[in-house]
């Protein structure tokens, strides 16, 4: 259970712009077990969704994955031919994306479209395609599959576009499923609903699961463990139940002092500032120019650092603080 | 949903009547003509209107109602012709420019404005003068003149098309590029292709006409709307109008029909563009 399944490292995306280079993801380590759901959390332009879709090598120009290593069931993906890397997506790895309805063709029924697949990655006939994919519609709770399947997104309802996506990802029994915001613009009950079908089928079919998001509610009922980024880096990673105990990045601690709560008497606080400009992201920590902590030593860039728990932190801070506590 | 609105609006209504009529004419010519197209009758030459002859016979007898009919058999067939030819080349070259971008797409869209650069029927002329005037190459000359546009519109759509979500998805499953192109993208763009190649079916046939109508189209003795309006033209200070209002009429008719249901295709298929001209 615990070797990786996926396992990144030092990851760095750069998207060249007209104003200079951005490092939208800067050296990330990250790694997912087999069987777990690991959840991304950040703030919009995080690094979050360019992280899961360099995974899969499809960082479009004008971004480019300029360092790192991504090793998935023993391959190392940044290496393979693009050929052998077709049968990886879909197949071994599969996407769910966060608008459904945008990522469905308008122009083509949801059944034939997932059908596609079968033939594409298991060269399937057409009428067992079919069979398969009304199978699979009803795998992920759509009422009346045969129906449904040959209706267009536009006929479908969001949460049930969702489904038919997460139907998509599923169809080739993939080993890893990389969820990018999948219950944005779902309403709370159909995110719930889809938040427990994701968690179901991934026990089902013991897949490891990469969710993300920026809602902490979705990670704590969803998530076995949690990575946080911020403005392309990883500052910390715990298992979600430590994370939320005790938050030690000062970022992360002001990203669960900012989830509303109607059961205590405790004031919102938002984040001050914004996520930094990452064009000529300054080489000490990001989060510096926000942080309530920051000393000098913070123009230096921090490194991620485990505890004997797993619980991982890059902050000078933190790191300063747990060597005095322990003397 | 569609065909209905088709059939509302009573002008779009019947230029799909005329169309359908005109059509089926042409399809059926052998059978309904009254007359052989090319049977002279030395006894009513130039005769006019009649029972008899509908439409009036020329200067050799021919019954010009019989012409009409065959002319627009050989006007259709060449217009359609040369637009499905159009519609496939300028549809490959545009998904081709439009998906892979960079030199390819610089190479092609330069070597489409080149001929862009032309007056269309300045181009279709030569091309017919060079080539000589067989039908063949008619149909070639109409095809390359309307070639560039069907590419700059898939060229655009391609664009658009690629950035989308779908798009992303489709290449998240392992899709080949060729097929995210022919199954996931160009479904999108058949609609717009509908549109365009219903207009072009009005511009066409009129380009057929006016090539015949120079000399450098279809020649005779097969007949020609364009052909038969020269013939006729000579005609009208003498007062046999009857020959060259009828052919005339032909052209206005089919290609104004194409364009009315051209335009309200745009409308059912684009509401983007309505109102738009």
């Amino acid at each position: 259970m615990s070797e990786a399944l996926l396992e990144i490292r030092d990851l760095t995306v750069h998207f060249a712009t007209e104003d200079g280079i951005v490092e939208a993801v800067d050296s990330v380590s990250l790694t997912v077990r087999h069987g777990e759901i690991l959840g991304i959390v950040g703030e919009s332009g995080s690094g979050k969704s360019v992280t899961a879709l360099a995974v899969l090598r499809l960082v479009r120009p004008p971004g480019r994955i300029v360092q790192g290593t991504i090793r998935f069931d023993g391959e190392e993906l940044l290496s393979l031919p693009e050929d052998a890397m077709r049968r990886v997506r879909g197949a071994k790895i599969a996407m769910v994306f966060q608008s459904p309805r945008t990522a469905l063709n308008p122009v083509i029924t949801v059944g034939r479209q997932i059908a596609r697949l079968f033939e594409i990655h298991q060269a399937l006939g057409g009428r067992e395609a079919w069979q398969r994919t009304l199978d699979i519609l009803g795998l992920v709770g759509i009422p009346e599959p045969e129906r449904r399947a040959r209706q267009y997104a536009h006929q479908l309802s969001g949460g049930m576009c969702q489904r038919v996506m997460i139907a998509m990802a599923l169809a080739t029994s993939p080993r890893l499923l990389l969820a990018d915001e999948p219950t944005t613009g779902l309403d709370v009950s159909i995110a719930a609903q889809i938040l427990d079908l994701l968690r179901d089928l991934g026990r089902r079919t013991g897949a490891s699961i990469v969710l993300i998001t920026h809602d902490l509610g979705v990670v704590a009922e969803t998530c076995d463990r949690v990575a946080v980024m911020h403005a392309g880096q990883v500052v910390e990673v715990a298992e979600t139940r430590a994370l939320f105990a005790a938050p030690r990045h000062p970022y992360t601690r002001a990203l669960v002092r900012s989830i509303p709560r109607v059961d205590r008497e405790v004031v919102m606080e938002p984040i001050p500032g914004t996520v930094p400009s990452l064009l000529a992201a300054p080489p000490g920590c990001r989060y510096a120019a926000r942080c309530p902590l920051v000393q000098r030593v913070c123009d230096e860039r921090p490194v991620l650092v485990t505890d004997e728990g797993g619980h991982a932190v890059a902050c000078h801070a933190v790191v300063l603080e747990t060597v005095v506590a322990r003397r | 949903m569609g065909w209905r609105r088709l059939t509302r609006n009573p002008l779009s209504f019947a230029a799909l009547c005329a169309i359908v009529v005109i059509a089926a004419a042409a399809v059926l010519a052998p059978w309904v003509a009254p007359y052989d197209p090319d049977e002279p009758d030395a006894e009513r030459t130039l005769s006019s209107v009649s029972w008899r002859h509908p439409l009036g016979t020329d200067e050799y007898g021919r019954d010009q109602l019989s012409r009409l009919i065959h002319a627009g058999r050989i006007d259709l067939l060449v217009a359609l012709s040369a637009t499905v030819l159009a519609l496939t080349v300028g549809t490959s070259l545009g998904m081709l420019a439009g998906y892979r971008g960079g030199w390819v797409d610089q190479i092609l869209m330069r070597v489409i404005d080149a001929v862009m650069a032309f007056p269309a029927f300045m181009l279709a002329m030569a091309i017919t003068a060079a080539l000589g005037n067989a039908t063949v190459n008619v149909v070639a000359a109409i095809a390359i003149t309307h070639v560039p546009i069907y590419t700059r519109l898939i060229r655009g759509e391609m664009l658009k098309a690629r950035e989308t979500e779908y798009a992303d998805a489709a290449r998240t499953v392992g899709n080949r590029p060729h097929q995210i192109v022919l199954h996931h993208l160009l479904p999108n763009c058949v609609p717009p292709l509908i549109v365009q190649a219903t207009l072009a079916m009005g511009f066409a046939i009129l380009t057929v006409a006016a090539l015949s109508f120079i000399g450098l189209g279809i020649q005779p003795p097969q007949s020609e709307w364009g052909q038969m309006t020269a013939e006729g033209a000579g005609y009208v200070v003498s007062g046999e109008w009857w020959l060259v209002l009828f052919p005339g009429v032909a052209i206005m008719v089919t290609v104004l029909a194409f364009n009315l249901v051209g335009d309200t295709l745009r409308d059912i298929l684009d509401p983007r563009m309505r109102g738009m001209r």
